[in-house]
């Protein structure tokens, strides 16, 4: 497809810190100065996409340009404690935490010392030299098209690697806490991530978002490339439940090999502005792939789901269920692409996105995308925006039920969905738990 | 081999057996465009000063703007100042009698079962050797003109009706709304006009086949229909039968007005040259069609049926500003061979209790690529809105494309948006329980891509739709005889 290109003019202050922070890089991580150097090369080319941009319509990324954002520097100090870092976990008390602070592993705020046996995780500077690592890191996420991974590619310092071995299956659950601690500036922070699944391997991956304390506004850039290896698991869930002034555009990459299976889930809940990019290709045959989103929205909130499940083989299936509530001001945004290529024969692909609009100033930007180039396919999507269905409740009300009681029963059950397919215990419960909160 | 993947090669790889006849003299324009082409056409029609001032004014705008990209299609750039944009036909070449005639097209007419009449007119036979239907036309004439309904070409309305066009010429598609608009409204050659007035109900299908004139209308084709309170009316544009045109652009521009309950059905099929089994040659239809419902409980449907064009790029659209006002789109595309189509639809819901309601049926076959894009916008003030939108594709054949790319924008709490796509290919199940009760693959595969097209023909007049399906057949059968 062809996309109109036209963008602002690049915000030359990243790209001042990119050249600044390049030096560094140069001398501590010399097998990615190129790939930096190219990003550089790539965001100067692109710059911040505009409305005019078909993929960007219905967000306006104009405020990142003028706000004046400092990107977090390498030699930032981190402020939070284990302690402080304790009230952010949310999947039970055994899982293993990981801070990342303003784009930075917090390994004194981690909890991560005894790691079960199969998984490594660290921050690039303990795995360089490592194949894996070499061959994997910048090397999924497309920083040439992007604008916002090439600028993550050229500004993040020290991306956190999760290394699962082959044939581990690792039970209890890994979350990557990724918290902002605004300061007096409006900072902007690169988080990057790298998760490499071995053949045969099995892990759970939480990555969320919270923003710590109060201060100026963030920007947080995240990218995360997740290989997925031959017949390997991967359970991931997606958190966003940051403060209400936040901005987050985040990125994430799966690349999928024979046999595997991949269960996404993410549940948007806090921020300004976000951006939630998922791009699954499912790079061989017999794939699983299942997304999940809900989005629940008040204020003045703008959200923005994009996915690309990309068919490129035969013989895979995937499905993808987006629900959201939408409520003051707020803007929801979902933009659902399946991409069958040429050679995807045998293909199954599902698609279903629902809304509730709550609010007469709300709104909500639908775009369920399918492109087809294969024939022996079953592909479909759905799309909905409406209301509450007055007979249900009609039915509570008829039962005694206050119509308001009533209203949150139903919308409850309606977000509920998603969060029900969350595969571990606690993390749902917790999830859970948030909703309610947002719901109030 | 296996059987029913042979007959889908035969189906997919047929050549269209017309081909281009071009030899017509006419009086032309010099190639290229520029003001004073501009100028030439409009004193070719003698036309009025406001009208040359606005055509110059779209020029002018026109020459501000560039060509879109977005849809997904891919062609060679056009160069615009290598086109002819006034060429009226002379003569055409005449024929004594149908015996005279191509067997194969004669055939294909038959197939399609349109009338003597009409298909002595499309084979250009001279009419007035066997039945006088310039007189047919004029009963036609008396009948409507009784009504006050006026149907008539474009130019002869710019000179009888100037008040009329002089109000809604513009007033839907603006010649600043796109590209091809703005060509459209620059150089224009004819057209149809026609205007129902109060209260009237249209007693015929209203069809270009009735109009004098019609024949010629060149590749800026512009149409204008405008239906008062009340008032009811049923039209049809373009003929099943397979349309030789020696222009390669076309960028036409229809604009409908509906007023408060008035009632506008448009319905199209569109069979122009596709182009040869590689693409080349074959027509460009790059369309602007909208309508408006401008008072309450007013209604405007759109059916198309689209075999025809080597490139497809069209959106009839439907502004509903009325309250309780109507839109519908019923399409049918299909592609084969190297055919491209970037069709559907926008929904612009402004008035209270509207509704819509969009049914696309795609069809690829070959290496053709077939896309549905369409719009429903639900306007902040358009409570209890209503929309439900179904595009379905069908795939035949591994090598060709079947997309959607809805946008559902929704702005009212109270508004109800619900969309459906699905996109398989003819189940060998289907096949298979046709096949055990004798029907032949072919024929299983014609009767299963027209049960899937049925919610759409319905909607046709009743003539069109029959020829509509046996078109359909053709198509997909490829080998005509």
């Amino acid at each position: 497809m062809t996309t109109i290109t036209t963008s602002a003019p690049s915000p030359s202050a990243f790209l001042q810190e990119a050249e600044m922070f390049a030096e560094l890089y140069g001398k501590q991580q010399p097998a990615f100065l190129n790939l930096r150097r190219e990003a550089i090369a790539a965001f100067t080319k692109l710059g911040i996409p505009t409305g005019k941009h078909e993929e960007w319509k219905y967000l306006n990324l104009s405020g990142i340009t003028t706000a004046g954002y400092r990107t977090v520097s390498p030699t930032d100090t981190h402020a939070l404690t284990a302690k402080e870092a304790e009230q952010y976990r949310l999947a039970g008390k055994k899982s293993v935490l990981v801070v990342v602070e303003n784009g930075r592993l917090n390994s004194a705020a981690s909890s991560m010392n005894d790691l079960p046996s199969g998984i490594k995780i660290g921050s690039l500077s303990d795995f360089l030299g490592q194949d894996s690592v070499q061959s994997h890191l910048f090397q999924h996420a497309d920083f040439v098209n992007e604008a916002l991974v090439a600028m993550n590619t050229m500004l993040c310092y020290e991306p956190v690697i999760i290394l699962v071995e082959k044939n581990a299956k690792i039970e209890l659950p890994v979350q990557l806490s990724f918290v902002a601690v605004p300061g007096a500036e409006s900072l902007s922070i690169p988080a990057r991530v790298l998760v490499v699944m071995g053949d045969q391997s099995e892990c759970t991956v939480i990555e969320s978002y919270h923003t710590h304390g109060d201060g100026a506004p963030t920007f947080t850039n995240a990218v995360s490339e997740i290989v997925v290896g031959k017949g390997a698991r991967y359970f991931g869930t997606k958190v966003q439940a940051e403060a209400d002034t936040s901005k987050n555009i985040s990125y994430h990459k799966v690349n999928m090999a024979r046999d595997s299976y991949q269960h996404l889930t993410t549940v948007t809940l806090g921020g300004l502005l976000v951006r939630n990019n998922l791009h699954i290709r499912l790079d061989d045959v017999n794939i699983n792939s299942y997304l999940n989103g809900l989005y629940v929205l008040n204020g003045d909130q703008v959200v923005d789901n994009h996915t690309l499940v990309d068919h490129a083989m035969p013989n895979c299936y995937s499905n993808e269920l987006y629900k959201g509530i939408i409520d003051g001001h707020a803007t929801g945004v979902f933009n659902g692409k399946i991409w069958v290529r040429q050679d995807a024969q045998k293909t199954n692909a599902y698609q279903s996105n629902k809304n509730l609009l709550l609010s007469n100033e709300a709104s909500m930007n639908t775009k369920p995308q399918l492109e087809i180039y294969a024939d022996d396919v079953k592909c479909s999507h759905g799309a909905t925006t409406g209301q509450l269905d007055d007979e249900a409740l009609f039915y509570l009300r008829a039962r005694g039920i206050g119509e308001e009681t009533a209203r949150a029963l139903l919308n409850h059950a309606f977000a509920a969905d998603v969060i029900e397919q969350v595969e571990n215990e606690e993390l749902r419960a917790s999830l859970l738990q948030l909703l309610e909160k947002k719901l109030k | 081999m296996s059987e029913d993947l042979k007959i889908l090669d035969e189906v997919t790889n047929s050549d269209y057996k017309w081909g281009f006849v071009s030899n017509i003299e006419s009086d032309n324009a010099p190639k290229g465009l520029n003001e004073d082409i501009v100028r030439f056409i409009s004193l070719k029609k003698s036309e009025p000063e406001w009208l040359l001032q606005w055509r110059l004014k779209a020029f002018r705008h026109w020459l501000t703007m560039t060509e879109p990209k977005w849809p997904n299609v891919s062609y060679p750039e056009i160069d615009f100042q290598d086109i002819i944009y006034y060429s009226a036909p002379k003569k055409k070449p005449t024929l004594n009698s149908l015996d005279e005639l191509d067997p194969e097209i004669k055939a294909t007419f038959d197939k399609l079962g349109i009338s003597l009449i009409e298909q002595q007119r499309l084979a250009g036979v001279a009419v007035d050797a066997v039945i006088d239907s310039v007189s047919v036309k004029t009963t036609f004439r008396e009948t409507l003109a009784e009504l006050g309904i006026i149907f008539c070409s474009f130019s002869e309305a710019v000179h009888d009706h100037p008040e009329l066009i002089k109000k809604y010429l513009g007033s839907v598609v603006p010649y600043t709304d796109n590209f091809y608009a703005a060509l459209n409204s620059a150089v224009f050659s004819d057209g149809s006009f026609c205007y129902i007035p109060k209260g009237v109900r249209c007693p015929m299908e209203l069809s270009t086949y009735f109009r004098i004139n019609s024949a010629g209308t060149g590749q800026f084709e512009r149409t204008l229909i405008v239906a008062e309170e009340g008032a009811q009316v049923s039209y049809l544009e373009g003929c099943t039968a397979p349309m030789r045109d020696e222009n390669q652009l076309h960028a036409a521009v229809v604009e409908i007005v509906s007023h408060t309950d008035a009632n506008v059905k448009y319905s199209t099929v569109q069979n122009w040259y596709p182009g040869d089994k590689n693409g080349k040659g074959g027509i460009y239809n790059f369309v602007t069609k909208r309508g408006i419902c401008l008072g309450d409980r007013a209604k405007i449907s759109w059916t198309q049926v689209e075999t025809g064009s080597a490139i497809t790029w069209k959106y009839p659209s439907v502004i509903l500003k009325g309250d309780y006002s109507i839109g519908e789109f019923y399409s049918v595309a299909v592609t084969n061979n190297m055919q491209q189509a970037d069709t559907g639809t926008k929904m612009i819901h402004l008035g209270k209790n509207t509704r819509s309601v969009i049914v696309s049926k795609g069809i690829s076959c070959g290496r053709s690529q077939n896309s549905y894009r369409g719009l429903v916008k639900i306007g902040k003030n358009a409570s209890y809105a209503r929309n439900f939108s179904q595009c379905d594709s069908l795939l035949i054949g591994d090598k060709c494309g079947a997309h959607t790319f809805p946008y559902l924008e929704v702005a009212n709490k109270t508004a109800k948006v619900e969309h459906e796509a699905t996109t398989s290919k003819v189940g060998e199940d289907q096949i298979f329980y046709c096949n055990q009760r004798g029907i032949s693959t072919e024929d299983a595969v014609n009767l299963i891509v027209n049960g899937y097209c049925k919610e759409v023909f319905n909607q046709l007049p009743m003539e069109f739709a029959v020829e509509a399906q046996k078109l359909l057949s053709i198509s997909l059968e490829g080998s005509v005889g």
